[in-house]
């Protein structure tokens, strides 16, 4: 009994233990003991195995006097090592913030443990979210628990979620937070075979969170099922006074209202999306995706997003700048690492500590950032970035004259190996290509699997929905999860 | 637009990441790579388009003029402000001499 209970989800859990089928502790326990046994994925950074274990019970506590349990009560989750926890170290997986101990907790974890959710432990994650395979950690590549079908290669999680999404897929938690800047999310949920949602920008509170580029960065739930991240956002979103972009909008109820009719709705094709150099097997999958869709009532229309082929590097102007402007705040001063060169001066003492603190991506991008943003280029780079963000924008508001929801990708291709593509910035960017228009759409955004590939490896279908209606997105992916009865699970090798 | 070696020197100044010789010719051609790649963003037409400033319309709020209003935020939390400081001494932050 003890290990079947890593086989559940959050609803699965939550209804059992506030049911009295089993006790939040023997889940807590359960799923302590999967973390402890899975050191090889490297999914953590560090565990947490007594906070989990001290939630699970207090929800016992409440249950047996009768006191409601909370949405996400009694499920020990894993948490993205980017959001602040108090008096557990948090380092965005850099050197610069090892040892780091936050003395507050974020708004988006402070909001899951209110809801009766407990800490497996700090996922590891590309340093400061930049990247798209789970290389760039300053504490090792996370491994995705997937492997091609009779080989034994590692093989990427995708990223930067990547310890999110591995931890997942490996049954070693339930569910896993996430932050989505450029399809962070969405691209490592593809890659591990499980579903992941980036709300709307402004949903899920920014405060508390390490900062990578503060316009598009937006918190989100990555967990087995579509269900399972309707509950999880439920339980992660709401206004915040402490973030300046925080929507002053209630949360709706999306568990209560999903609804896999289709009938009414239109989705929408984006025709920019099918671009060269995506897998056969991707656009099989997208074909497959209309047919789900079109049998769960919904009617098929052809659209068009005219500057999607400029959404990315205009990404990759704008994330940079952004995040050298915030990725200042590292100096050597107020906390994280300090490299103080014999008799040097506080300029030095910055230079050389943000030279060790920093990862090779990380330097990469606050070069970019800071070139693009330097007196004389600011109006060709910068300026000219933020007028195509604008355009990305406007298609997709045209587009929502004629669809309520659009179908795409999640990613060009499926998984590959680590090491692949770690010497090729350029080709690892290209991941995020179907992901990044609606990040700087603020639009919310969902992968959920659809199949496997020849090689045993899964596959995302990607929903992206208009401002506000993440219940538009989690009904569309409903319709496809139904459909799709996506069982594989990766064989256990760790 | 491309860089060479000095552009990455002075760059790396400004975002005051120290860089040796070996480090600075190792990123010239990465960060050519990249700039040549968005340089596709010139062909697009966009007189008349005003800038994106917020992806999603929102109001600037203003808090309640209160002292200490969120204990989170608050004042009154020096030992909280410092308890991560590399070195942190007599209720400041400690840094190497400055004389300017």
């Amino acid at each position: 009994m003890m290990s079947d209970l890593t086989q559940l989800g959050v609803k699965a859990i939550r209804d059992g233990v506030s049911g009295g089928d089993f006790t939040a502790r023997e889940v807590a326990e359960a799923f302590n003991a999967a973390v402890a046994g899975a050191a090889a994925l490297n999914a953590f950074i560090v565990t947490t195995p007594d906070h989990a274990l001290a939630a699970a019970d207090a929800v016992d506590e409440r249950r047996a006097q009768g006191e409601a349990l909370g949405v996400m009560g009694g499920v020990p989750i894993g948490m993205k090592d980017l959001f602040c926890t108090k008096g557990v170290q948090t380092t965005a997986a850099s050197h610069i913030l090892e040892g780091f101990i936050p003395q507050y907790e974020s708004t988006v974890s402070s909001n899951l443990w209110a809801a009766g959710a407990g800490m497996l432990g700090k996922l590891n994650l590309d340093q400061f979210a930049m990247g798209s395979s789970n290389e760039t950690s300053y504490f090792g590549n996370v491994s995705s628990p997937w492997r091609k079908d009779g080989t034994n290669a590692a093989m990427s999680p995708g990223g930067s979620s990547g310890g999110s999404a591995a931890s997942v897929s490996a049954r070693i938690a339930p569910a896993a937070t996430g932050t989505d800047t450029g399809g962070s999310i969405r691209q490592p949920a593809a890659f591990a075979g499980i579903c992941g949602i980036k709300p709307t920008y402004g949903r899920c509170s920014r405060w508390g969170v390490v900062a990578f580029a503060s316009s598009l960065d937006q918190a989100g739930p990555m967990a087995h099922s579509v269900e399972d991240c309707a509950i999880m956002l439920g339980a992660m979103a709401g206004f915040d006074p402490k973030d300046a972009t925080s929507l002053k909008m209630d949360v709706p109820d999306w568990e209560a209202a999903l609804d896999a009719d289709l009938k009414g709705k239109r989705i929408g094709i984006p025709r920019e999306y099918r671009m060269e150099g995506t897998d056969q097997a991707i656009l099989d999958s997208w074909e497959q995706g209309k047919a789900w869709l079109r049998d769960a009532g919904a009617e098929i229309v052809d659209i068009s997003l005219p500057h999607t082929k400029y959404a990315l590097p205009a990404y990759y102007i704008i994330a940079p700048a952004e995040a050298s402007s915030n990725l200042a705040r590292y100096d050597g001063v107020r906390y994280g690492l300090r490299d103080l060169p014999e008799g040097s001066g506080l300029q030095d003492m910055y230079a050389a500590t943000r030279a060790a603190g920093f990862g090779d991506e990380v330097k990469r991008r606050v070069l970019i950032g800071t070139y693009v943003l330097s007196a004389g280029f600011y109006d060709a780079y910068y300026t000219q970035a933020q007028k195509i963000r604008a355009l990305v924008a406007q298609d997709f508001a045209q587009a929502w004259a004629q669809c309520d929801a659009i179908l795409a990708p999640t990613t060009p291709t499926a998984s590959f190996p680590l090491g692949s593509l770690s010497d090729d910035p350029l080709t690892m960017y290209l991941n995020d290509v179907f992901a990044v228009p609606a990040s700087l759409a603020g639009l919310p955004a969902m992968s959920v699997p659809c199949g496997v590939t020849s090689e045993g490896l899964p596959l995302g279908l990607q929903l992206v929905g208009k401002a506000f209606d993440e219940q538009g997105v989690l009904n569309a992916g409903l319709a496809i999860e139904e459909r799709a009865g996506f069982t594989a699970k990766p064989e256990k090798w760790w | 637009m491309s860089v060479n070696k000095a552009d990455v020197a002075k760059i790396a100044s400004l975002a005051r990441i120290r860089m040796d010789d070996a480090a600075l010719e190792r990123m010239v051609p990465e960060l050519n790579n990249i700039l040549g790649w968005v340089e596709q963003l010139g062909e697009v037409d966009t007189s008349g388009v005003e800038p994106m400033t917020a992806v999603i319309a929102n109001t600037l709020r203003l808090r309640d003029d209160v002292v200490d209003a969120d204990p989170l935020t608050a004042g009154g939390r020096r030992e909280d402000v410092l308890a991560n400081a590399p070195a942190a001494e007599h209720g400041f932050f400690g840094v190497p001499k400055v004389i300017e």
